[in-house]
């Protein structure tokens, strides 16, 4: 099927964080090889264009190196996964932080909250 | 590398009295894949037509590859019609020959690939073919002409979403984008948003807007269909 993209950020920002997703996932190793452009476009759906900007943003960012004649690498290096890991955490954890606030949560409702929904049972007890 | 495909200067058509296209001025690049978007009778097919030669200007002036369209530029256009076109006693393959005589670039290799792509058998008779098969057959003829600049008028229109699909598959597999310009008319606008590079927005026989799709949700938010509804 082809991939569905939400309607108010660019694609090509999409598939980044896509690819950036699967490498820390494990899904892709470092070292492995990406499709080809044409490829990818296929597969996703998107105008080849779009996946070839995709790619050039992926190197800038150094997540993938493009060997030429020999196409787009992940790059084999466990430092910049870990850091890769702990941007993609520190953003979804400021989107929710900020939604929260947005509806007048304070932070230690937050951390109460976010423990309890991961250990129900243990919160559960303790309140007794 | 932003060289110019289609020109049109100042152009104005008319059926009959009825303007169709109202003093249009707009350039279109190279290497793209471009939507042409408005509602029911704004002058999108008006505009194919007179890109492909079909139909003259009433006045202005329109270029293609650097030459001024005639009826002669069908060599360097491939046009993809709303309606069928066909001789329905010709079988796929009667198609895919009568094709190849009439275009010198028409790419026999690449139409058998197209076809076996799309599933098509060659032996069927083109009456006997549902209409999905007939819009995945007339995406294959125009696809397997080796011309730098492709229309498409409505190449979805009332298919259902698997034909769809294998079509916006085909389009990515066998447009040979940097080379070859393709030029589409949609009202699918959300399902085709993906594979554009530009819009070009039509109401009323005038140009409304032109933008980049990817700009479009970067600069302002929005989706095309957003863009879409505050552009006509």
């Amino acid at each position: 099927m082809m991939e569905k993209f939400n309607s108010s950020q660019p694609i090509y920002q999409q598939i980044v964080e896509k690819v950036c997703r699967m490498i820390v996932r494990n899904d892709i190793q470092g070292g492995e090889k990406l499709p080809s452009v044409r490829d990818m476009a296929i597969k996703l759906g998107v105008n080849p264009n779009t996946v070839q900007r995709a790619y050039q943003e992926l190197e800038r960012q150094f997540v993938i190196e493009t060997r030429r004649g020999q196409g787009s690498f992940v790059i084999d290096d466990d430092t910049k996964k870990e850091t890769l890991r702990n941007e993609l955490k520190t953003q979804y954890v400021s989107l929710f932080i900020k939604d929260m606030q947005e509806m007048g949560f304070t932070p230690e409702e937050i951390v109460r909250g976010v423990k309890e929904y991961l250990e129900p049972s243990v919160v559960t007890k303790g309140g007794k | 590398m932003t060289e110019t495909i289609v020109t049109f200067d100042k152009v104005t058509k008319k059926y009959y009295r009825t303007p169709a296209l109202k003093n249009v001025s707009i350039q279109i690049s190279r290497g793209k894949i471009v939507g042409l978007i408005g509602p029911n009778g704004s002058g999108k097919t008006t505009m194919l037509k007179l890109m492909s030669g079909l139909i003259l200007p009433t006045s202005g002036k329109v270029s293609v590859n650097n030459r001024a369209v005639d009826r002669r530029i069908s060599s360097e256009v491939a046009y993809l019609s709303e309606m069928d076109i066909f001789y329905s006693f010709f079988t796929v393959e009667d198609m895919i020959k009568y094709y190849h005589a009439m275009y010198q670039d028409f790419d026999l290799e690449k139409s058998r690939e197209i076809l076996a792509f799309m599933e098509l058998e060659s032996q069927k008779r083109v009456k006997e073919l549902s209409k999905g098969n007939r819009g995945r057959l007339k995406i294959v003829l125009t696809l397997a002409r080796n011309v730098p600049l492709l229309l498409m008028d409505e190449p979805l229109s009332g298919l259902d979403p698997i034909v769809r699909e294998s079509i916006i598959k085909g389009l990515l597999s066998y447009v040979d984008i940097g080379k070859q310009t393709l030029i589409m008319t949609t009202h699918e606008v959300s399902e085709i948003e993906p594979l554009l590079d530009s819009v070009i927005g039509v109401k009323g026989g005038e140009i409304r807007g032109v933008a980049e799709v990817e700009d479009i949700r970067s600069e302002c938010n929005k989706s095309l269909v957003d863009w879409m509804k505050e552009t006509l």
